[in-house]
């Protein structure tokens, strides 16, 4: 089962011919793999982050300028506005994102960036990220994820999506030149007080889901520390005082960052502006609590729900040894026994069985409709996990009686649709090898249409698991 | 959506009793009675930590206004101020179903309440509030259900006494007692003849035949209760630009409300719920008696008067608790929101419920008086309150609750009264 478990476990699912592609070599096929960027698999041309945001910004003072305005018909042509510049946007990025999964020839590269994806997970339904849903998996990860973890964190945390779904970009510094400024202000117009100063939700969302894990050894203290040293962390743009930096990039906004040293988990960071928080990162990056945080992560997405400690152990060791060097740490994870272990599968999450079907019918979507209503009906409606921790990654949570029902529905709608040319014993065989159990092939053979018997072998337990 | 067979609404029926799925062996021949008389519990859990200092806005407290300032909301009386509960106490002005039901004698309000938890991760915050220890991990059940799986099979229903209102079960009610889960998505059109076979196809992995069995016995329940009607297919939900340019809308909430009204009013149908609802994470621009947080309440609001309405003749004998994982900060932070805290507020809402009281020990908020000189401190333990609603409405020993279900809780004491006798 060694091919099947590379290709299913650590891909996304087989398309025909792909188990004959890996069976020479499973490993190697994996290690492969692990090289440079992953860009999409697809040429569809994205809207980089900066333009939509930027799009976004302009809709949005349009319509708050309406409102002030009291213009209803106006406001309403302003609120269209706004969602024309994140709708299309926020479907193209599904789109491409399922398109990239059926086609991949790096299929466990693929697996890897959803991986860190649903890691460093924004959800699309805090509306400022919206149409941002897929560009830090695109801009910040996917060139990432074959270099250094440190890299990768700093790219995703300097990115604006994340700045913006974490609130960072209005964070600031109590004794920052703009809240001096505008506290100055505020006394000399006797205007009502607003008080300014530190958001704490990216510091501590970074130590408790991107690096240390909630056990990792941090106080409310070095949250609020920590907070204090990324203040600053912003997102360019902006009119007046507030202008600054390229528009819908990350921008450091000096006048914004609480001056001075700082200490943080008891080591004392000098003021050295952005770099202060560069500094953070870099040293969490190489923290024993990061390694295992990250280890047990990815050998609960890749062999276990309960993570067997050995494995976890090795692969955290290899993250240590190695300064983090993913490269290392996937080839400690693909060196792993547990993995490889036939009998110990995990239940596919509502993506896993999505992207497999396209792969094991060898179709792919071309309409962004088809893929958002897929994942709405089968409760995971892309990039919006409902909160920063990301998908839950244990069976328990995609188990409900209902969500199998859906999976049924679902299934039975893709067979309808795909059944024409179809050979459904074929098929079990192409994309489960060995995995395919007789009484399948059996029931497949039995079936009273091909388009029965392909939602048969596509809700067939040994198909819904990996 | 279309529909391919004109005999719908009985294929569940016909399913149940066909002769290849009671072959099979997949599926249970279950009679369905109605249970009538005991006790109905719905568990609201919001997620993200609501702030309590905006939904019971402390009023009277002398130091609320300079601490949550532009979120506070006034007293009584003033323009957009709290609807009245005492002297110290009010509800935001989006709560006004649970104001009415607070007059009516159905409401108990608490505050500065905290589940053992005092850190401040979301997540590990919502494992507590739904496993029932004291610490994060350590359980893979809920103390919901290790409650339901102490009781005494009912003998007129189904095993499955408690239903998630998602299409998957939520820690909570995780466990060895059966539950079902249903999501207020609906699942029409599935060919009767290909769910039969795949009942054949589970018949030798039990994990997936128990989860087929669940399902179409649900399904049926939702027919009998002719739940699907009003609640959209989702190729017809709002396309996901609506939802997140706006905050998500209220009718998605009523929608999951309704969807557990409709499964306890019908035959045999689950006598306890558990709902969801995200969203609460206010870090920025929470907005005071207008504004975001003031949208979701009334969502929260509005969803409450639906489950009342549709539980119809059961409301007197429910109770509704609404729960959250812990509180805010009491001070407003830099960015016109509040950060994760620790003391919060808590509903206990119901024809059941022996309310028009609020059970605070309220310990201000001056700066002497705070946790950590930034949270309310919380001075009452959350399974104190769980414990009696569990003992006093669901019947479960007392025994039981200190050993079982809140192991390592001798310190949360149950309260007494909260429910009618």
């Amino acid at each position: 089962m060694q091919t099947e478990i590379a290709v299913l476990r650590f891909g996304l699912g087989a398309r025909p011919g792909d188990l004959a592609a890996a069976a020479s070599d499973p490993r190697g096929w994996l290690t492969a793999q692990i090289k440079g960027a992953v860009p999409l698999a697809v040429n569809t041309p994205l809207t980089p982050s900066d333009q939509i945001f930027t799009a976004y910004v302009a809709a949005r003072d349009e319509q708050q300028q309406m409102r002030r305005e009291a213009s209803a018909t106006d406001a309403k042509v302003a609120f269209n506005a706004v969602r024309e510049a994140y709708q299309p946007q926020y479907r193209a990025q599904v789109l491409a994102r399922a398109q990239s999964a059926a086609l991949t020839d790096r299929p466990f590269a693929e697996r890897l960036v959803h991986f860190w994806s649903n890691h460093f997970a924004i959800s699309a339904d805090k509306g400022v990220v919206f149409g941002l849903a897929g560009t830090v998996e695109n801009e910040a990860i996917r060139p990432h994820i074959s270099g250094r973890f440190v890299e990768l964190l700093t790219a995703v945390e300097q990115h604006p999506a994340m700045i913006a779904f974490l609130d960072n970009q209005f964070s600031m510094g109590k004794d920052s030149e703009a809240a001096r400024f505008v506290a100055r202000r505020q006394l000399a117009a006797a205007a009502p007080q607003r008080q300014f100063g530190i958001n704490e939700n990216l510091a501590r969302e970074i130590l408790e889901l991107h690096t240390l894990g909630v056990n990792g050894g941090y106080t409310q203290t070095d949250v609020t520390s920590f907070a204090e040293i990324i203040t600053g962390w912003s997102i360019g743009g902006g009119k007046g005082r507030l202008a600054g930096g390229a528009p819908g990039r990350f921008c450091f906004r000096e006048n914004m960052h609480e001056p001075g040293a700082k200490t943080f988990r008891g080591k004392t960071y000098y003021e050295q502006g952005q770099r202060q928080g560069e500094a953070v990162l870099a040293d969490l990056s190489g923290s024993p609590a990061t390694a295992h945080f990250i280890a047990t992560k990815l050998v609960r997405h890749f062999i276990a729900d309960d993570p067997p400690p050995a494995a976890v152990e090795r692969v955290a060791r290899a993250f240590l040894k190695t300064g983090g060097y993913l490269p290392q740490v996937y080839a400690a994870l693909i060196a792993s026994p547990e993995a490889w272990d036939a009998d110990s599968r995990k239940f596919k999450t509502p993506e896993d069985f999505v992207f497999s079907t396209l792969r094991s019918l060898n179709v792919a979507p071309n309409q962004p409709e088809e893929v958002v209503r897929t994942f709405d009906l089968l409760g995971q409606r892309q990039y919006t996990p409902g909160s920063p921790a990301g998908w839950p990654d244990t069976s328990k949570s995609w188990d409900g009686s209902d969500a199998l029902m859906h999976r049924v529905l679902w299934a039975s709608r893709v067979a309808a649709k795909y059944e024409r040319g179809m050979d459904p014993v074929e098929l079990a065989s192409s994309s489960l090898g060995n995995y395919a159990r007789p009484e399948t092939v059996t029931a497949l053979k039995r079936a009273s249409s091909p388009a029965q018997a392909l939602a048969l072998l596509l809700m067939s337990p040994e198909f819904q698991r990996r | 959506m279309h529909r391919q067979y004109p005999i719908m609404t009985n294929r569940r029926r016909f399913l149940l009793g066909s002769g290849a799925l009671a072959a099979s062996a997949a599926l249970p021949n279950v009679l369905f009675a109605r249970t009538g008389g005991s006790s109905r519990l719905v568990v609201v859990i919001l997620r993200g930590a609501l702030d309590g200092l905006a939904a019971v806005p402390p009023y009277a407290d002398p130091n609320y206004a300079s601490l949550h300032r532009e979120l506070a909301i006034a007293a009584p009386g003033a323009p957009d101020g709290a609807l009245a509960l005492n002297n110290t106490f009010g509800l935001h002005p989006s709560l006004g179903f649970l104001h009415e039901r607070y007059t009516a004698g159905e409401l108990i309000v608490f505050n500065a309440v905290a589940s053992p938890y005092r850190d401040r991760s979301h997540f590990d915050g919502q494992n507590v509030l739904e496993n029932g220890l004291t610490k994060p991990t350590g359980a893979a059940d809920g103390w919901l259900n290790r409650a339901l799986a102490a009781l005494p099979r009912r003998a007129d229903g189904p095993g499955e006494r408690a239903v998630a209102i998602s299409q998957n079960v939520p820690l909570i009610l995780r466990g060895e007692a059966a539950v079902i889960s249903k999501s207020p998505q609906t699942t029409p059109d599935i060919d009767e003849e290909l769910l039969m076979r795949l009942a054949d196809l589970y018949s030798s992995d039990d994990w997936f035949s128990a989860r087929l069995s669940e399902a179409v016995q649900t399904e049926k329940m939702v027919d009998d209760a002719g739940a699907m009607t009003p609640v959209k297919d989702s190729a017809q939900a709002a396309p996901a630009a609506e939802a997140a340019v706006k905050p998500a809308p209220p009718d998605r909430v009523s929608a999951v409300a309704h969807m557990a009204a409709s499964l306890m009013r019908s035959d045999g149908g689950p006598e306890v719920a558990v709902i969801e609802a995200s969203g609460w994470d206010t870090h920025a621009n929470q907005g005071g008696a207008k504004g975001a947080l003031a949208q979701r309440l009334a969502g929260l609001d509005k969803a409450l008067r639906s489950l009342s309405d549709e539980l119809g003749p059961l409301w007197p004998q429910t109770a509704v608790l609404v729960v959250t994982e812990f509180g805010r900060t009491a001070a407003v932070n830099g960015t016109r929101g509040t950060d994760h805290g620790t003391g919060g507020c808590a509903f206990l809402v119901g024809g059941a419920v022996r309310g028009g009281r609020v059970i605070a020990d309220w310990p201000g908020l001056s700066r002497a008086a705070l946790l950590d000189n930034r949270d309310l401190k919380p001075t009452l333990d959350l399974r104190s309150v769980f414990k009696t609603v569990l003992d006093e409405h669901m019947h479960v020993d007392a025994n039981t609750l200190a050993k079982r279900v809140f192991p390592d809780s001798s310190g949360a004491r149950p309260l007494q009264g909260l429910v009618r006798a």
